[in-house]
């Protein structure tokens, strides 16, 4: 009985389905911006406390790596001139590996490593004593521009996330995308880093030639 | 031209049936990944690039801050300003605007704000010194310089 009713036209028209979702998709597709929240991380320092002088840190010059940038962009590093901030990753990886006179914790730190990192160490005796003594120092003017410094921070972020790495087998890349979601990637986080900061100094840019 | 037109009888036609659930599906995918802009972004944008980015895990803890030359220079002048949610602010009301959007966490992550800084390539380091200061006098100090992908060639 009611079936011979609805037999006039059950079927919904659904020819014109494709042009509503063309419709729809190109909608999405003028106004999505793909989120990205990827970035470099740094962390700063505390704020001084003014009734507190600022702590008096005695640093051998051999453990500090300086990278100075002027407004006009150019860089001079441990005293160097040069244009352009290319192979600084490599250099700060050898100066932070060096190994020339190891503290005590030095000495420790150095046994942990694999074999491949240890090779590295070149023990030249006017370079860092050892990693943890080691301080990668960026200062920049306030004319310099943003995109060159982002990019030696880039470099001296390269270095450390290399050395992390290959500590625990995996390349630089692989390590930065470990998210230690679990114990196991985060074990590997901190075999990595373990007794060895990341000691990037930014310094405070000086005032001459900014704006 | 008869031996031409027998070969054209062929069948020719492209079944187009599953053609809207091809589009539907293209369609979930851009519907999903959409963010719908809340704010207008008042200084120019263009984000320097870098080779060694991390995600952050909680996407909830992100703070923005736009750092660029205004976008219209008769109205804001044309020295990089600071936008904070969708107003231009001077340094001194970043303190201010750190603890708004740190209220704004849950009790437990108040510790670990962390301020994304999306800086234009043309932006020099006097603004984003003054900015840092600030971020530190906030006490917020976990900074993410934003930039995207580069593809390095060794």
């Amino acid at each position: 009985m009611a079936r011979s009713k609805g037999r006039g036209s059950q079927e919904v028209n659904a020819g014109s389905m494709a042009d509503i979702a063309f419709l729809l998709l190109i909608f999405f597709l003028v106004t999505t911006t793909m989120a990205s929240d990827k970035g470099i991380l740094n962390i700063l320092p505390p704020k001084l406390d003014p009734n507190v002088p600022p702590p008096d840190i005695q640093k051998n010059e051999r453990n500090i790596y300086t990278i100075l940038i002027n407004a006009n962009d150019d860089l001079l590093v441990e005293g160097e001139y040069r244009r352009s901030p290319d192979g600084l990753d490599k250099e700060i990886k050898e100066f932070v590996l060096n190994f020339g006179a190891p503290t005590e914790k030095g000495v420790a730190l150095y046994n942990t490593l694999p074999a491949t990192v240890q090779a590295q160490a070149l023990r030249r005796p006017e370079s860092s004593d050892d990693p943890t003594e080691a301080v990668v120092s960026i200062k920049t003017n306030r004319g310099t521009s943003y995109e060159l410094f982002l990019e030696v921070f880039d470099l001296a972020k390269k270095a450390y996330f290399e050395i992390y790495g290959e500590r625990v087998g995996l390349t630089a890349e692989e390590y930065r995308k470990l998210t230690g979601d679990d114990d196991a990637t985060q074990a590997l986080l901190d075999r990595g880093k373990e007794n060895l900061p990341m000691a990037i100094s930014i310094a405070e840019p000086d005032k001459i030639g900014g704006n | 031209m008869s031996k031409f037109k027998k070969k054209t009888k062929a069948e020719t036609s492209i079944p187009t049936s599953a053609l809207p659930d091809i589009i539907f599906m293209l369609l979930f995918f851009f519907m999903v990944t959409t963010v719908l802009r809340d704010q207008e972004i008042l200084v120019e944008q263009k984000i320097p690039q870098a080779t060694q980015l991390q995600k952050l895990q909680k996407k909830s803890l992100i703070s923005y801050l736009f750092i660029g030359k205004p976008k219209n220079t008769s109205l804001y002048g044309s020295e990089p300003r600071v936008q904070a949610n969708d107003v231009l602010v001077t340094a001194p009301d970043i303190v201010q605007w750190v603890n708004q959007e740190r209220d704004k966490l849950p009790e437990a992550d108040r510790g670990m704000i962390t301020i994304s800084m999306k800086v234009d390539k043309d932006v020099k380091m006097g603004p984003i010194s003054d900015v840092q200061t600030e971020l530190r006098n906030a006490d917020a100090r976990r900074v993410l310089y934003a930039s995207t992908g580069k593809i390095y060639e060794d």
